[in-house]
């Protein structure tokens, strides 16, 4: 596991991401200038936030969390209880900007009373504390209606509170940019946090606990430190919730909640700070827009998670991270044909199984399988044997090649370089 | 000479369920001294480690650092009171680099417990520590490579080097020389006595021309039971040892 504590220096020229990334978070919003793509932006913002947090303990520390939404899903709450009582005032009180500030302190007071029993054990016990933990507060969000709103949900309204610097927070445009700035804010905290002696010893108490005992450090302390900022962010992200949506219901708690977080993270890659960045976003967009082009999006998002776990755990950005070394490297000298041959191979066969998929979802799934329906835009009657024969076609000969002629070639390409090499 | 005790071990025992491992051990050792522990395989040598470092509790007796009692704390609390230890195998923070080992190693000695508000690569208390250490390790052209690419000798050398950094007065190591080749032994004997210098130091060892070499003062410990304590002369002249342990038969 990459562990990123390793840049040391303060070189100015590798802060660019930190300049560039900002500056198109805030041209989006203009280039894409639909109300659902602003909401989908501000969506993936508090994503971040989330995702991020969420990798403190994951990757940072070690600890896989099944309940990460309480946090999130509690922060949510508070916050909205407080903008419910700002509304109820006739917009007096704390101004909308800082509701997040509450959310995560919400999230830190929680943090610290269920961290304190959470971390005495990392591994298994963490995890099935966290799916307890999950379920009881999920439950409860169904039980104490006064405070979670029962199923319906809470709602309030943002543009009835003050803002501070005078911005009306109707259109959703200037709430996404609220939302950049709060997420800017939290990831420069999150990414100097690991570069403290408290993200060192997290990440020392994740590679071996002993050892850090040895060196005069408690691995629960480390561990429950973590947990409450974790917590604290995951809150943040929370209360930033309540801006962009306005409502709040069990599913901000829920075991989904703590799930998508889970695998939007690990998709991305724990291993990196930008991992669950690209994890969140990219889960966010999936879920909101796969979602219009098929029923099975739930079941491509396992897929795709499956084979990160098995072919890839560093996540998409290990995949790009690997591959950028290998090519500054001059591994891809000679070869470069080769793995594109593979990608394109691959891209093929995955082709052919998304159009299986769809046809046995529709063929399971409809009243009427003999009805005609649109797969890749050709029309096809899913109760033919034609359209499975060529799917099934597509997906066999494009990962055929991709396992039995692709890989090979790759192979015996590096092969001969390193004898080359040795030559 | 001193006559202080840096550690003091009374009585102490410890079993694991009816199996008696450690059956009433009494040992001290005096500050400064270099104490080298041997016995057969199975004598409970590890097991005395575990019990002092914190790893283990004991079941009965009393262990002092210092004065302090020290059993059954938990093994932080152990280290902050100035008592480090290496394992029998390599135990080092695999995936960070020889610079990074030493800094974590630093931080705790160098005051700097659970700070989240300041940066490491920031405290040149630490950075000029871990350089030293560094150099005193002959680990100075690997501060960048991990752990885990290191070779066998220098992970073993690195992991003396992060006991020491702790801020130790009392080392515990464990077979520091398991697995090496003469000349690689000869030179982490050379490594300890040179990083350790001040220190108190207990070592766990087997291999006899290194024990004899380091040395001030051998504990024979048999069953469970130290048989003897003296300076190598003594030890090596001892009837029962040379029957339980060196093999002579005496006749």
């Amino acid at each position: 596991m990459a562990t990123n504590t390793a840049a040391g220096g303060t070189n100015l020229l590798k802060l660019w991401p930190w300049v560039v990334v900002p500056l198109v978070a805030i041209v989006l919003p203009f280039i894409f200038d639909s109300g659902h793509a602003i909401n989908l932006l501000s969506h993936m913002g508090v994503a971040i936030i989330f995702a991020l947090s969420y990798n403190m303990l994951l990757g940072n520390t070690g600890l896989l969390s099944f309940g990460h939404a309480v946090y999130y899903g509690l922060g949510a709450f508070v916050a909205m209880h407080l903008l419910r009582s700002i509304n109820d005032a006739g917009g007096e009180g704390l101004p909308l900007e800082l509701l997040p500030v509450v959310g995560a302190g919400a999230g830190l007071f929680f943090g610290i009373i269920f961290g304190t029993f959470s971390v005495r054990r990392a591994g298994v016990v963490f995890a099935m504390i966290t799916l307890g933990l999950g379920a009881l507060v999920h439950s409860s969000s169904l039980m104490f209606t006064d405070f979670f709103g029962g199923e319906a949900g809470l709602f309030g309204y943002r543009d009835e509170a003050p803002s501070l610097f005078g911005v009306d927070y109707a259109p959703s445009r200037n709430v996404y940019f609220l939302v950049v700035a709060w997420t800017f804010i939290a990831a420069i905290l999150i990414y100097l946090l690991r570069k403290t002696p408290l993200g060192w010893m997290a990440n020392a108490v994740r590679d071996n606990p002993e050892r850090a005992q040895f060196v005069g450090y408690n691995p629960t302390i480390v561990r429950f430190i973590q947990f409450a900022l974790s917590a604290m962010f995951a809150g943040l992200a929370g209360g930033l919730f309540v801006i962009t949506d306005e409502i709040v219901n069990d599913e901000a708690v829920n075991a989904l909640t703590s799930g998508a977080v889970l695998l939007g993270t690990y998709i991305g890659g724990i291993g990196y700070f930008i991992g669950p960045i690209v994890g969140g976003t990219l889960v966010t967009f999936l879920e909101s827009s796969l979602s219009t082009y098929t029923e099975a999006w739930v079941l491509y998002f396992g897929l795709m998670f499956i084979a990160i776990v098995m072919f890839a755990p560093m996540g998409l950005v290990g995949i790009v991270h690997t591959q950028y070394l290998s090519w500054k490297a001059g591994g891809w000298k000679g070869n470069t044909g080769a793995r594109l041959y593979i990608l394109l191979t691959g891209l093929v066969g995955i082709f052919g199984l998304i159009c299986v998929i769809e046809l046995a979802y529709h063929y399971f799934r409809s009243w009427d399988p003999s009805a005609p329906f649109a797969l890749m835009g050709v029309t096809v009657d899913a109760t033919n044997a034609l359209p499975w024969l060529v799917s099934f076609g597509i997906a066999i000969i494009g990962f055929g090649l991709m396992l039995f002629h692709g890989n090979p070639m790759l192979k015996r390409k590096l092969d001969a370089k390193s004898d080359g090499g040795k030559a | 000479m001193t006559t202080r005790n840096a550690l003091e071990l009374k009585g102490v025992k410890k079993n694991f369920g009816r199996a008696e491992i450690i059956r009433g051990l009494n040992l001290e050792v005096h500050e400064h001294e270099r104490h080298v522990i041997i016995g057969p395989n199975g004598a409970g040598k590890s097991t005395m480690f575990n019990l002092i470092s914190g790893r283990m509790k004991v079941s009965d007796g009393s262990i002092k650092l210092f004065g302090n009692d020290i059993h059954n704390l938990p093994a932080h609390k152990v280290n902050r009171m100035g008592l480090s230890r290496s394992f029998q195998v390599t135990n080092l923070f695999q995936n960070m680099t020889v610079m990074q080992n030493l800094r974590c190693s630093l931080l705790w000695s160098e005051g700097h417990k659970y700070a989240f508000w300041k940066s490491v690569m920031g405290q040149k208390a630490v950075t000029e520590r871990a350089y030293e250490l560094a150099e005193r390790l002959n680990l100075t052209e690997q501060a960048e490579v991990p752990a885990s690419l290191l070779t066998y000798a220098q992970q073993r050398s690195l992991e003396i080097g992060c006991t020491v950094a702790s801020g130790a007065k009392v080392i515990l190591l464990d077979e520091p020389t398991a697995g090496m080749s003469r000349t690689e032994a000869n030179d982490v004997i050379q490594l300890i006595q040179r990083m350790t210098g001040e220190n108190t130091l207990v070592v766990v060892e087997h291999d006899l021309s290194v024990v004899f070499e380091l040395a001030d003062r051998i504990s024979v410990l048999v069953y469970g039971e130290i048989i003897a304590t003296g300076t190598p002369e003594e030890i090596r002249n001892n009837a029962a040892v040379q029957e339980a342990y060196l093999g002579t038969e005496v006749h």
